[in-house]
C-alpha cells in the first residue's frame, strides 16, 4: 500500500498538463473552470467544441479498449488525467454520459452493431447523450417506470410514449437512453428495457425547469410515438432492469477524482475569502474549513480505495455505496459555510434581475446535489440493506 | 500508486485478526482490566514471542522486522477492534523516538531490549496546557557527574509495567531525552484509576534523579517530538478505527436479532439510517488512517516532511476520534436498554473512544491544528 506515483505515471501526467495548457487558450479561454455542476448551462457551444479537441488529442474515453478507440489506461493514469483536467481548469464535460455511463453499458452489454453504430459518435466528441431515467412517479422508486415501449410489426420499429424528467443536458443531446415498460403486464423492475433514441424526431419534446437559481439544467422530455428501430434496444426486452443497474454501478468511477478537484477550486476560493476579510480568525469558522479540508481528503482517500480495490476483483466494494451520501452532504456543508464566510455579502446578487455570484449559485444549487442521483434516504437504505445487510423496507401496495 | 494492502499486508491482517480472536475475547479483556497490570502478561509474552508485532518498526540491526507503518497500523487495528489491553502502543513510539535520535549504543540498545519484549515508555507530558512541547514537566539541569531531573508526566500508558522510561525533560537550551529506569533512586510511578479500564495510565514523579551524560539521547528534541507525537496520534488512530468498525458490527448484529412491533428492528429506517452515518465516518477515517500509515511510511524513510506528517496526522486524529465517539456512542442508543448495562460490551468501546478521543489532543484541537496550517501563515 503506497500513494506514490510511479515515473512512467509522472511522465504521463507531464504529458495529459502539457497538452492541455496548449490546448485550453484563445476560443477555448474562457470556458476554463466552466460547466461544472450548477454551472451546466453555461458556454455549451464552446464545450461542445471542445469535447471534439480533446478527441482529436485523444484524450476522451481513455479507459476504454483500444479498439474502440481509447487508450486501455489503467486506473492510475485515469485517476491523474482527471486529475490534471481539472487542476488546468478543464470545463464541465458536455460528452460526461455518453464516455462515463452509455460508453461502458455499451461495452458491457450492446451487441458488435450496437457498439459499431454508437461508440465512434461518443469516442469523437460528436454525440452527445442524455439519461432517461426518472419519471413523475419514478424518482427513487425506478421500478414505477410508466413510460411505454411497443412493438410495431409493420415498421419494424419500437415506438416509445410516456415522460421522463430531470434530464441533465436533454436540449443539447443528440441521444437519450430511456428506459421503458416493454410488458404492460408486468409493474415491478420486471418486463422493462433499454433503449437507445434519437432526440431529433417529431414525437420528442423538450421542456427546461427553472430551478432556484433561476437558471435550467434539467429538462422534462415528453415521448410521444417517438420511434428507434428494431436493433435500438440493448439485450432483449424485459433486460431493462439488468443493464440499469450495471449502468449505475459505472457511475462512481475515476470522474470523482475530477470531480473532487473542482471542490477543491471552490474549498480554495472560500479560504481565500476567509483570509482576505478575516473571517479566518473566527474559531467557530476555522473549525469548519478545517473540517471541510478533512472531509475532501477523506473523500479522496476512499476514491482510492475504492479505485484500487476495482484492481482486486473488477467490481467496486462497500467503499463505493458510501460515496454518493458523502460527497453531496460535504458538498451542501461547503454551500452554506462559503455564505458564512461571506458574511453580510453574501446577500447581495452580482447584477440584476437574478444573476448570482458562483459561490451563491453553489450554495442554492448543492440543495439539489443530495437530492439527485438518489437522495440522502434512499443512499442511507442502500448502504444499510447492501452494505450492512441490514432488511429491505417491505414494499408498499398504493400506486 | 497502488491503495489497498499487499498480499503480505492482508495475510498480516488475517493473522492478526485470528490472534486477537484467540487471546481478547470479551472474557479475557475483562479480565486483564482489572488485573493489577491492567494487561495480560501471558498474552503480551505470547504476542512478543509468537506475532514479534513490538520488533515491526524496529530496525534489523537491532533485531527487529524493520516493516513499514502500514503495517503497524494493521496489528493496532485488529487490537483496537477487541479492545485488547497491552503495552504495545507504548513500545512502538518508544521505537519511533529511538529511531529519531542521533544513534547511539544506548539507543540501539534500548531497541533491542524491545524486541526482547521489555516494555519502554515515552514519558513526555503533565497534558497542562497540552499535549505537546508546552506541556513537559520534567525539567534537566547539568552538573559535573552528569544530568538530574525533576518533575512529573502524566498519562503514561502502562508506565506502572514500564522497565524503561525515555523522559522527556526542559533544559537550559530546550527539550532534551533522557532514559531511566524504574527501579532507578528518585523515580516513581504508579498507575492511576481510569474510567476506561482497557488503557491503564501511570503517573511518572521523578525527585532529583541522576542521569549520566551517554544516557541523554538528544539535547535537540523539541521538533522530534512534534513529529514523534504525531506519529503516535497515527497509531492511536488505527485503535480508533478498529474500534469504531466493531461498534458498528456488534450494533447491526444486535438490531438484526432484536424483534418489536413484529420484526425486526434492523428493517426500520431510523435504525438503518443511524448505522449508514455509522459506516460512513468509520470507513472514511479508515481510508484517512491508511493514508497517513503511506504518508508516515514516506516519513520514515525521509521521503515527506514534517508537515506532511503533521497535517495527516492531524486530519486523521480528528476524524477518528470522531468516528470512535460516534459510533460507539450511537451504538450504545442502538442497543436500547441493554447498551448501558455492564454486561454488554459496547459500553467498553464507548469508554475507550472517550479515552482515545481526548488524548494527545481532542478533534477539535486537531482541526485547529489543520486550520493553522491552512489558514496562517504565508502558505
Amino acid at each position: 500500500m503506497h500513494l506514490r506515483f510511479t515515473a512512467a505515471d509522472e511522465e504521463f501526467r507531464a504529458q495529459v498538463a502539457d497538452w492541455l495548457s496548449e490546448n485550453l487558450v484563445g476560443e477555448f479561454a474562457a470556458v476554463r473552470g466552466r460547466g461544472g455542476p450548477g454551472d451546466e448551462h453555461c458556454f455549451v457551444e464552446e464545450r461542445k467544441a471542445w469535447e471534439q479537441r480533446l478527441a482529436e488529442g485523444g484524450w476522451t474515453c481513455i479507459g476504454w479498449p483500444e479498439a474502440w478507440g481509447g487508450r486501455n489506461a489503467s486506473i492510475e493514469q485515469q485517476v491523474i488525467f482527471n486529475e490534471e483536467y481539472a487542476r488546468a481548469g478543464g470545463p464541465g464535460r458536455v460528452g460526461h454520459i455518453g464516455e462515463t455511463l452509455m460508453g461502458p453499458t455499451l461495452l458491457a452489454f450492446g451487441s458488435d452493431a450496437q457498439k459499431k453504430r454508437y461508440l465512434p459518435g461518443i469516442k469523437s466528441g460528436r454525440d452527445l447523450w442524455c439519461q432517461g431515467y426518472s419519471e413523475p412517479s419514478a424518482g427513487s422508486d425506478l421500478a414505477n417506470v410508466r413510460t411505454r415501449a411497443i412493438f410495431d410489426e409493420p415498421s419494424q420499429r419500437w415506438r416509445i410514449s410516456g415522460q421522463k424528467v430531470w434530464t441533465s443536458l436533454a436540449h443539447e443531446s443528440d441521444y437519450v437512453f430511456v428506459i421503458a415498460r416493454t410488458d404492460p403486464q408486468q409493474k415491478s423492475h420486471k418486463g422493462l428495457g433499454f433503449f437507445l433514441i434519437a432526440m431529433d424526431q417529431p414525437g420528442v419534446t423538450v421542456r427546461p425547469i427553472t430551478q432556484l437559481t433561476g437558471t435550467a439544467e434539467f429538462n422534462e422530455v415528453f415521448f410521444d410515438d417517438a420511434v428507434c428501430s428494431a436493433e435500438d434496444i440493448i439485450g432483449e426486452p424485459g433486460d431493462g432492469w439488468k443493464v440499469a443497474m450495471g449502468l449505475l454501478g459505472f457511475e462512481r468511477g475515476v470522474s470523482t477524482l475530477g470531480q473532487q478537484m473542482l471542490f477543491q477550486t471552490e474549498l480554495d476560493e472560500i479560504i481565500r475569502i476567509a483570509k482576505s476579510n478575516g473571517s479566518a480568525q473566527d474559531p467557530a469558522i476555522r473549525q469548519r474549513i478545517a473540517e471541510a479540508h478533512i472531509g475532501l481528503r477523506a473523500m479522496r482517500f476512499n476514491s482510492l480505495r475504492m479505485l484500487s480495490g476495482v484492481a482486486d476483483d473488477a467490481s467496486l466494494g462497500r467503499e463505493a455505496m458510501i460515496y454518493k451520501l458523502y460527497w453531496s452532504s460535504w458538498h451542501r456543508n461547503l454551500g452554506k459555510l462559503a455564505m458564512d464566510v461571506l458574511g453580510p455579502d453574501a446577500e447581495l446578487l452580482l447584477d440584476g434581475p437574478y444573476e448570482l455570484g458562483r459561490l451563491q449559485s453553489l450554495f442554492l444549487f448543492t440543495r439539489a446535489d443530495t437530492i439527485y442521483g438518489g437522495t440522502n434516504q434512499i443512499q442511507r437504505n442502500i448502504i444499510a440493506e447492501r452494505a450492512l445487510g441490514m432488511p429491505k423496507e417491505p414494499r408498499g401496495t398504493a400506486t | 500508486m497502488d491503495f489497498r494492502f499487499t498480499d503480505e499486508q492482508r495475510m498480516l491482517a488475517d493473522t492478526a485478526s485470528a490472534f486477537m480472536q484467540e487471546v481478547a475475547d470479551s472474557s479475557a479483556t475483562r479480565q486483564a482490566m482489572i488485573s493489577d497490570a491492567g494487561y495480560c502478561a501471558e498474552s503480551w509474552q505470547r504476542l512478543c514471542e509468537q506475532m514479534y508485532w513490538q520488533g515491526i518498526l524496529v530496525p534489523e540491526a537491532c533485531g527487529g522486522l524493520d516493516l513499514g507503518f502500514v503495517e503497524q497500523i494493521i496489528v493496532l487495528e485488529a487490537m483496537g477492534e477487541r479492545l485488547h489491553c497491552s503495552p504495545l502502543f507504548s513500545s512502538v513510539i518508544a521505537t519511533l523516538a529511538l529511531r529519531s535520535v542521533p544513534e547511539s549504543a544506548i539507543a540501539f540498545s534500548l531497541l533491542e531490549r524491545i524486541c526482547a519484549g521489555d516494555i519502554v515508555s515515552l514519558a513526555h507530558t503533565e497534558a497542562r496546557p497540552d499535549w505537546g512541547s508546552e506541556g513537559v514537566g520534567v525539567t534537566a539541569s547539568i552538573g559535573e557527574s552528569g544530568w538530574t531531573l525533576d518533575g512529573c508526566a502524566r498519562f503514561i500508558p502502562f508506565g506502572h509495567s514500564a522497565n524503561t522510561f525515555l523522559i522527556v525533560a526542559r533544559h537550559a537550551e530546550g527539550l532534551g531525552l533522557f532514559v531511566a529506569d524504574n527501579n532507578q533512586p528518585g523515580v516513581h510511578c504508579q498507575r492511576v484509576q481510569t474510567m476506561d479500564q482497557t488503557r491503564a495510565m501511570a503517573d511518572l514523579t521523578l525527585t532529583n534523579v541522576s542521569v549520566a551524560r551517554e544516557y541523554c539521547l538528544s539535547t535537540d528534541f523539541e521538533g522530534t517530538l512534534d513529529a514523534v507525537l504525531d506519529a503516535a496520534r497515527i497509531l492511536l488512530a488505527a485503535d480508533q478505527v478498529g474500534g469504531a468498525r466493531k461498534s458498528l458490527e456488534l450494533s447491526v448484529d444486535y438490531v438484526q436479532e432484536r424483534v418489536q412491533f413484529g420484526r425486526s428492528i434492523a428493517s426500520f429506517q431510523a435504525i438503518k439510517h443511524k448505522a449508514a452515518d455509522m459506516m460512513v465516518k468509520a470507513e472514511s477515517a479508515r481510508s484517512l488512517l491508511y493514508a497517513a500509515g503511506c504518508i508516515a511510511d514516506e516519513w520514515l524513510s525521509g521521503y515527506s516532511d514534517e508537515r506532511a506528517l503533521c497535517e495527516a496526522a492531524a486530519m486523521t486524529s480528528a476524524a477518528a476520534g470522531e468516528a470512535y465517539f460516534f459510533t460507539a456512542g450511537s451504538g450504545i442508543q442502538l442497543h436500547g436498554g441493554v447498551g448501558i448495562t455492564e454486561e454488554y460490551d459496547i459500553q467498553l468501546y464507548f469508554k475507550r473512544a472517550r479515552s482515545t478521543e481526548a488524548y494527545l489532543g481532542n478533534p477539535t484541537a486537531q482541526r485547529e491544528v489543520v486550520a493553522r496550517l491552512l489558514l496562517d501563515g504565508d502558505s
